[in-house]
């Protein structure tokens, strides 16, 4: 298959703050690509790569065939803006209209506009929409130039669940006709509506890259915390770490763990469990500290 | 490439129009201040009326060149819809073209309303030959000041754009003798005045519209002026570059 992004070993650096440590990913024609991870953990540099606002400080960064810095290669993107800086006074017809201007291949108007369920909004200025609007009029610039691949950064955050799931059908669509999505969420349940191939990013490296149902498996990780002196070593941590006193493990099976835990007789108190999020897992599971505290 | 240049024209406009206050606070103060000073003091006489109403249009210019275009640059940066559009399939150029060609074409609508209280309250003449040459030697002139409306705008936030930019402007156009004309000036202004790019540019319009000598020291500071902004709004341009898309 051919590759329409590729990362290779970069590094990217803002100062003395790592943000990508040599990081590699290929983006394949026809995938739609879920990219999960924290505040921080380097989405926003790998998708600013991609789409050329950004060079790498080592490494190669390619995209469909050539660099992400010449212009001509960017005709096969879109990209969502972040919806709090569109222009207030333009109309909404006038933003698409401008965005399209920079594309050889349009998407009609008419078509887009009704696609993300602006149809009506067509005459209504910016700062006279709703967030939620807003919102779907960010995403639906993505797809204004015909594009083969978009990135779409967060595309439903603030939406209520009926507009996620309109959201959602249209881009299914656009992957369904052959287009390549790579997408950043919040939302756990986002990726797994969408998405088929899942990359977890975290302190500017893949953590993993897997089938979406190998991630959500991870999911099951459960993080167990109490207040302890001294620990034994215990079966089935996957990490752990200590703050303010407490120490939280990360485990498969948080059962068998207190089991062990009791039966090893050390003075324990305040054990908790709760079910982890997936980037507390993934946090979790590359801290740097062994498995015995 | 030059459609591009039209498209993002047309939405700079656009937003320019709907929010006109700035365009409305550059075309209405000169005109105000042309019926407060130049009209009762010297409306009745065609030359110093005539002059006058140079120095005014390119008070007005100067206001959209500076204050105008420092506040849309810094603007600009702030806002996250400057780097989306940075990933569209084009370089900074239409956009930077665009914004510039916006603040000529407001700058242009500006100066009318100086034109008509010159032309209804005094008895300032002109050729239409002169006024053409007045006007294009306007936008000629105000090259110095757009380099230091985008080295301001490139340099420093919003909101300290505005601030700085009047302050730069102000004095700017007093000294130059835009407000005031120079034989009116302290001793110590005129002697400072021919230092100011304004008053080179002056200079100039007053050449252009009633056909005075501009004076040697006056150009020549313009022209170094001129180098000296241009030098300091590439490096600004190169700066803010290297911190948002590097």
């Amino acid at each position: 298959m051919t590759i329409l992004a590729r990362a290779i070993e970069v590094t990217r650096r803002y100062g003395d703050v790592l943000a990508l440590d040599r990081l590699s990913l290929d983006i394949k024609a026809g995938e739609l690509v879920g990219l999960l991870g924290p505040n921080g953990a380097g989405k926003s540099t790998l998708i600013n790569l991609f789409v050329g606002l950004r060079r790498p400080t080592s490494g190669t960064v390619e995209l469909l065939g050539g660099s992400p810095q010449d212009p001509a290669v960017r005709r096969g993107i879109g990209m969502t803006p972040q919806e709090t800086g569109l222009p207030e006074s333009l109309r909404v017809g006038e933003i698409v209209d401008i965005v399209s201007a920079h594309f050889p291949e349009k998407a009609d108007k008419g078509e887009l506009l009704e696609r993300f369920g602006l149809s009506d909004l067509i005459r209504r200025q910016v700062g006279g929409l709703s967030g939620g609007q807003r919102r779907r009029l960010a995403v639906a610039l993505a797809f204004a130039g015909r594009p083969r691949l978009v990135f779409l950064d967060e595309p439903t955050t603030g939406l209520d669940v009926e507009a996620r799931r309109a959201l959602w059908d249209g881009v299914r669509s656009f992957h369904e006709d052959g287009g390549t999505v790579l997408l950043t969420s919040h939302y756990l349940e986002e990726i797994e509506a969408l998405a088929e191939r899942v990359v977890v990013v975290g302190h500017g490296r893949v953590l993993a890259d897997d089938t979406v149902r190998a991630v959500r498996d991870m999911v099951g990780v459960r993080r167990v915390s109490l207040v302890a002196e001294d620990l034994p070593d215990l079966p089935g941590v996957l990490g752990s770490e200590r703050a303010d006193g407490r120490v939280s493990l990360v485990t498969t099976d948080p059962d068998r763990l207190v089991v062990e835990l009791v039966r090893s007789g050390v003075p324990f108190s305040g054990l908790e469990i709760r079910p982890t999020t997936l980037e507390e897992a993934f946090l979790a599971i590359t801290s740097k500290e062994g498995a015995h505290v | 490439m030059s459609s591009l240049v039209l498209a993002h024209t047309r939405y700079l406009m656009i937003e320019q129009l709907r929010v006109p206050i700035g365009p409305l606070a550059g075309a209405l103060f000169p005109a105000i201040a042309m019926l407060a000073f130049v009209v009762p003091f010297a409306g009745k006489d065609p030359v110093a009326a005539t002059a006058a109403t140079g120095s005014f249009m390119l008070f007005g210019a100067m206001s959209n060149a500076l204050i105008g275009l420092s506040i849309s640059v810094s603007q600009d940066r702030e806002q996250p819809w400057n780097p989306y559009l940075r990933t569209l399939p084009a370089g900074p150029f239409p956009h930077f073209a665009g914004r510039i060609l916006t603040v000529l074409a407001v700058m242009l609508v500006s100066v009318i309303p100086v034109l008509l209280v010159s032309a209804q309250f005094t008895e300032a003449t002109i050729t239409p030959v002169r006024l053409l040459l007045g006007v294009g030697v306007l936008v000629a002139v105000l090259v110095p000041f757009l380099l230091m409306g985008l080295f301001i705008g490139f340099t420093l936030s919003s909101k300290a754009a505005i601030a700085v930019s009047q302050i730069v402007f102000f004095p700017l156009g007093i000294v130059g003798g835009l407000l005031l004309p120079p034989q009116f000036m302290p001793d110590f202004l005129q002697t400072l005045s021919p230092y100011a790019p304004t008053r080179g540019a002056a200079e100039l319009v007053w050449w252009a519209t009633i056909g005075t000598r501009p004076g040697t020291v006056a150009l020549v500071m313009l022209a170094v002026w001129t180098v000296v902004v241009a030098a300091a709004a590439v490096w600004a341009y190169r700066r803010d570059e290297g911190r948002r898309f590097s």
